[in-house]
């Protein structure tokens, strides 16, 4: 049982530099989602974790043991690769032995261990059938197989779900989620999908830019985001972001508007407003012009702009909105203990 | 596009078999000549229907060759083993020195690696009929002449080879390289356990190009092979065919044409299923 502590790493590629100075504490048996755009520098940041790539500064502990110049295999982890990785040309039983032939562990005890890495992933009657023979899930699956057998301290997932069709993606999610709760083996993943991370997650990073923007539970991070952009970056639609003004507990927006605000704040701040949270109220202080709407079914997105102002507003509201609003003006209200605020110079979060 | 009436299938088929004919008349002929006696060969009209002697011509040039004045000195059964070796030298020397250099090229980085490939690129210019006076030289020099060595080594290296190893390899994905290295393996390891079972397919289409390219050598094991008992068979046909006011055993000659042409008929045929997998299949 292990943890991960990623202390001060730096990573350039030339002259850019793709991390800058991120330290990170895994928790044993912790599943640690690293969410964000691409070319954020999340992939680089498993890679080093794995030892594919080296770290130009900082200490990559495992196991409390520093692993900086360790090739990957000895740092006794896995990893699962977004396109499997599998060898085509050996079966699935020979991809998920390989590993264990290399470190010369003996026949029977790779028989067994194979034997009940496939129980668990029920691929038992595929053992024998080449991966060109098998659906994605399934090799999926294998390459997760080929993770387990090596009882390694922790697994490293690198986008792992990326290629599968939407359905399956769900289904294998789930099966992510339980294999790693049923195994406690500490794990890190990388996604670019935030409903993965959501879910998957114990805690989540979110990075951009080589930066660490949030480390924390889901439910924190969709919340209180951190920063500006962790709360655009997660939920969808993304979270309207309004320009206002603060004062006396409360906010005037840019045309005027008022709303309550539960902080003590003085000054120009972004306001943050989760579509979601938007209710349909004839005396709402938010007029907005309807442009464009969309029904999704559960609920219906309204698009469109502040009145007497140019800042673009999605609410989404609950149910199915029957007259026809497009190009009319509707109010809606929001509750004040759901505002975001944030810092227009340093894009933290104030209250 | 495709044509379905039945006139248009009649026609393609009526011209590939007047092409095939026109390919395989001479082979025919020669075949007809090898079984033949001297006697129905040299009076016209030339026979159309193979004749009795078979058994005792291929004997005769496999065993005998030009022991009782059929043209050649050795048995044609030592030229076809020169030949054989000389062939399956080059083709595994050449796939062996490949494999390496391409492995080499791809996957380590070390310097003047760009160099070294354009080196080796440019030597594609550089066939043996061009450098042949140098290259006599050094095989001379070093007393390989006459020798298996001095026949293969020459011809061993294969620009052409190693760039389509690395072409392949590099379409390799490179996470099955991190794949790898994650489970343990080191790099001749890899080589030899990922690298060499996935280019089965192209191993065996080049085996076949190589293999036909060695066989029908021709300029270099003539320069270099004095001694009658190292001469390709390539060479022997040239050496039978009787110059000035020689006849020439012409059964003798023509089977030993038809005995130089089977070995490549053989590996062609018994490897085409993986010939054309290999030039056509990219799926991995």
């Amino acid at each position: 049982m292990s943890e991960i502590k990623l202390e001060n790493l730096k990573k350039s590629f030339g002259k850019t530099e793709v991390i800058h100075d991120l330290s990170i504490n895994v928790k044993d048996g912790e599943l640690i989602v690293i969410v964000g755009p691409s070319g954020c520098g999340k992939s680089t940041l498993l890679r080093m974790v794995a030892g594919l790539e080296d770290a130009n500064e900082g200490n990559i502990i495992i196991d409390g043991k520093k692993v900086n110049e360790l090739e990957p295999m000895e740092r006794n982890i896995a990893m699962v690769f977004q396109n499997y990785a599998l060898y085509p040309h050996m079966s699935v039983f020979g991809n998920m032995a390989y590993g264990l032939k290399i470190a010369k562990i003996s026949k029977d005890e790779i028989n067994s261990r194979v034997q009940k890495a496939a129980d668990i992933l029920e691929l038992g009657e595929l053992l024998e059938r080449k991966p060109s023979q098998l659906s994605g899930g399934q090799r999926q699956r294998v390459a997760m197989g080929r993770a387990i057998v090596r009882n390694p301290v922790a697994f490293l997932f690198d986008e792992p779900l990326s290629n599968l069709d939407a359905k399956l993606r769900v289904q294998m999610r789930l099966e992510i989620k339980k294999l790693q709760t049923q195994l406690k083996t500490t794990s890190l993943y990388v996604t670019h999908d935030q409903v993965e991370a959501m879910t998957l997650a114990d805690r989540m990073i979110v990075m951009n830019d080589g930066n660490v923007e949030h480390i924390g539970t889901p439910l924190e991070v969709y919340t209180k985001p951190r920063t500006l952009f962790t709360a655009q970056f997660i939920g969808s639609p993304a979270m309207n972001i309004l320009k206002g003004e603060c004062q006396k507990e409360q906010i005037s927006l840019s045309n005027g508007a008022k709303l309550k605000v539960n902080s003590n704040h003085t000054g120009k701040v972004n306001i943050g407003l989760r579509p979601e949270d938007f209710t349909l109220d004839e005396n709402g202080p938010i007029k907005l012009k309807v442009e464009l709407v969309e029904l999704i079914g559960a609920n219906t997105l309204i698009h469109g702009k502040l009145e007497n102002s140019d800042e673009v507003l999605v609410a989404s509201i609950a149910g199915v909105l029957n007259e026809n609003k497009i190009g009319k003006n509707i109010n809606l209200s929001f509750p004040n203990d759901k505002l975001h605020l944030f810092d227009t110079r340093t894009d933290l979060r104030i209250n | 596009m495709v044509e379905k009436k039945k006139t248009g299938y009649w026609l393609t088929h009526a011209g590939l078999i007047i092409g095939v004919m026109f390919i395989f008349f001479p082979v025919w002929l020669t075949f007809v000549a090898s079984t033949v006696t001297q006697e129905a060969i040299i009076q016209p009209p030339l026979p159309l229907l193979p004749g009795g002697e078979f058994f005792e011509n291929y004997a005769n040039a496999l065993f005998k060759g030009g022991k009782e004045g059929y043209g050649s000195n050795e048995p044609v059964i030592n030229m076809l083993i020169n030949s054989a070796i000389m062939a399956l030298g080059i083709t595994f020397g050449k796939l062996t020195i490949s494999l390496l250099s391409a492995f080499a090229i791809v996957y380590f980085r070390f310097p003047f690696r760009k160099t070294c490939f354009w080196l080796i690129f440019i030597t594609l210019m550089l066939p043996v009929e061009v450098r042949i006076v140098p290259t006599y030289e050094v095989v001379a020099n070093l007393n390989l002449l006459n020798s298996y060595s001095g026949l293969i080594f020459p011809l061993i290296a294969s620009a052409t080879a190693t760039f389509l190893f690395r072409q392949f390899f590099m379409t390799i994905p490179n996470e099955m390289v991190e794949a790898a290295r994650m489970d343990g393996c080191s790099p001749m390891r890899f080589f030899k356990d990922i690298l060499l079972p996935i280019s089965k397919t192209n191993i065996a289409a080049l085996f076949v190009i190589l293999f036909i390219y060695g066989w029908n050598q021709y300029l270099w094991p003539l320069l270099m092979t004095t001694d009658p008992a190292m001469k390709t068979i390539v060479i022997a046909i040239d050496g039978m065919i009787p110059t000035g006011d020689d006849f020439g055993h012409w059964p003798t000659i023509m089977a030993t044409a038809i005995l130089a042409m089977l070995p490549p008929v053989i590996v062609v045929i018994s490897m085409q299923k993986f010939f054309v997998k290999g030039l056509l299949e990219s799926d991995k």
